[in-house]
């Protein structure tokens, strides 16, 4: 199976749609190289601006190009999107609701080496927080590219959640990619695991091991995970009667706890969470640091035993 | 040859609006609201290219009042203008009204930029200069900082990039009143030496007084002619202008007038239309 980073399909996405949209433009801070805006910048390089190290100026001037009627794309790690410029997303982007597009690579633990200071683990939570804010977590090369599409003809503040490493391809190339939709990768009535990002590949091995054991297991990639698809949450609540989510970010405030609200006040159901547990990363390879934080298909398939 | 005596006469009016603002709300910031009238003056009834019956006419030149608390001045002159009703300013900070805290532009017609949140303004102005350069578009882009409001880190970021993209079409204006809530700016953080410091950034500097007409345009005509940089000019200003137990003292920042004060400054300012 072909593997790709969300971020190396984003800098392909961006570069592939500049021809048709000559509003885009796309802003930096020194990490064109890693986010792949670089692909869209050499292609583009009238309308890339590289902003320095300098994350809420960044996001300012993305707030500029916006008020001015473009379509502004403005990329930098997670840590430093979600986290750093927190404060200029809420009062200058969302606020005024105004038409700019953050996406954020190197989320999650699977920025690997780099260790706890750059492994953004809370992203999605603070970002789902605030209000007119959208938030997608492609979970494939194939997802990304139909959400940057997206991005593009969407009008509003959006963030999009990127990767480091290297992902399997899991969704098919073409599909209905829509804000607050989800895709279901695999049929099944036993139980559902909804899963966002690289866990929706661990939630398709989940459920390939548990059909050995005869359990078949409903899995959806909830690549929206605001607005939630509300009523593939309600119908799994109903059909399966029990839910795993699966996430590389802190069980607070993400993906789990997104399902959780919904469940809870709709069809309630139980719910279990595998993300880690409200503790930072270290340094470490990707995959050495999915085991030892328990972000497997291993640990999905004990979830969904608890619950049987 | 411009008219000083009709633009001293809408300062004056903008003045009055702005006590009337905040004495309505009992609250709000009348401070650094009145130091910032006659620049506000000069962009709104002079400078800029805008149209209030159009206020998203596409080649309009851009304001934004990157310290969104004095925008008691700014609905003043907006109002002034005819982008809303004169009559809208009594309702301001209160529930249901368009006029907020602070600038709201999805509420309020002829606000090109919402800000409040100190230092994202001039990152969002730099970001709409950019633009403006990109596509080659004919209009400029206005705004002022407080000298408070430099503190911020997000300001010398943006001061870094609009000498980095040569945004000679951003004029900001550092309103020099010398007092922030907490008292003298260089009591609580010292900015040093402003000028220089934005010089060393690559700006065009120009200092100048802040309440002077004529010293405003001046300064405006050397924006124009500067070619590859950004202007900052430096306006000394009095926090609390023309209101003579306002003038200079950082209590006055944030806090309202009683009905008695109120009535005082309306009183000192008609003495002053009168003469």
């Amino acid at each position: 199976m072909s593997k790709i980073a969300t971020r190396e399909a984003y800098g392909k996405a961006l570069a592939e749609i500049g021809g048709s949209y000559d509003n885009i433009v796309v802003l930096d801070a020194d990490l064109s190289g890693s986010t792949k805006t670089s692909v869209f910048a050499k292609e583009y390089p009238n309308r890339f601006f590289n902003m320095g190290i300098a994350e809420q100026n960044l996001i300012g001037a993305a707030c500029g190009f916006a008020a001015s009627g473009k379509v502004p794309f403005a990329s930098t790690f997670a840590m430093f999107a979600a986290g750093r410029a927190f404060e200029i997303i809420r009062n200058s982007v969302c606020y005024p609701k105004l038409n700019v597009k953050i996406c954020a690579t190197h989320a999650g633990l699977t920025v690997g080496e780099d260790g706890g200071s750059h492994q953004c683990l809370e992203d999605i939570s603070i970002m789902r927080t605030l209000p007119n804010m959208t938030v997608m977590v492609p979970a494939d090369a194939n997802d990304t590219k139909k959400i940057i599409e997206m991005a593009a003809d969407y009008v509003g503040p959006m963030y999009v959640r990127l990767g480091r490493a290297a992902v399997p391809v899991v969704m098919p190339e073409d599909f209905e990619c829509k804000i607050g939709g989800s895709y279901e990768l695999r049929e099944g009535n036993d139980v559902t695991i909804m899963a966002c990002g690289i866990m929706v590949d661990k939630a398709l091995e989940a459920a390939d091991k548990l059909k050995e054991e005869g359990i078949n297991a409903r899995v959806l990639n909830m690549y929206s995970i605001k607005p939630i698809d509300e009523e593939a949450i309600i119908k799994a609540a109903k059909e399966t009667g029990k839910i795993v989510t699966a996430e590389e970010h802190n069980v607070i405030g993400g993906l789990g706890a997104a399902v959780a609200e919904v469940v809870s006040e709709n069809h309630p159901v139980p719910v279990k969470r595998v993300g880690t547990l409200d503790t930072f990363g270290e340094s470490g390879k990707p995959d050495a640091l999915l085991e030892k934080y328990k972000l497997t298909s291993d640990e999905i398939v004990k979830k969904v035993k608890e619950l049987m | 040859m411009r008219d000083h005596k009709r633009l001293q006469s809408i300062a004056l009016n903008l003045r009055k609006d702005i006590l009337t603002e905040v004495f309505s709300a009992s609250s709000g910031h009348p401070g650094g609201s009145l130091s910032i009238v006659e620049i506000l003056t000069s962009l709104y009834y002079d400078e800029m290219n805008i149209d209030p019956a159009n206020p998203q006419m596409e080649d309009r030149d851009r304001f934004v009042l990157s310290k969104g608390h004095a925008c008691p001045a700014l609905y003043a002159v907006l109002a002034e203008k005819g982008y809303f009703p004169k009559e809208e300013l009594k309702n301001f900070r209160q529930i249901d009204s368009i006029l907020q805290g602070h600038p709201d532009m999805k509420k309020v017609p002829g606000v090109d930029m919402s800000t409040g949140s100190l230092g994202q303004g001039l990152s969002v102005a730099c970001g709409i200069a950019m633009s403006s350069k990109m596509y080659s578009s004919p209009w400029n882009v206005y705004a002022i900082v407080g000298d408070g409001e430099v503190q911020e880190g997000i300001i010398w970021e943006a001061a870094m990039s609009a000498a980095n993209y040569k945004l000679d079409n951003l004029a900001v204006f550092l309103d020099s009143n010398g007092l922030q809530i907490d008292g003298k700016v260089e009591d609580v953080m010292d900015i040093g030496h402003i000028n220089d410091k934005f010089k060393s950034f690559g700006w065009n500097v120009i200092e100048i007084d802040g309440h002077d007409f004529d010293q405003i345009f001046a300064a405006l005509d050397m924006f124009k002619e500067t070619v590859g940089k950004p202007t900052m000019i430096i306006a000394k200003t009095v926090k609390g202008k023309g209101v003579s137990f306002m003038e200079n003292l950082a209590k006055w920042h944030g806090s309202a007038p009683n009905e008695e004060q109120y009535n005082e400054a309306i009183k000192e300012l008609e003495v002053e239309v009168d003469e």
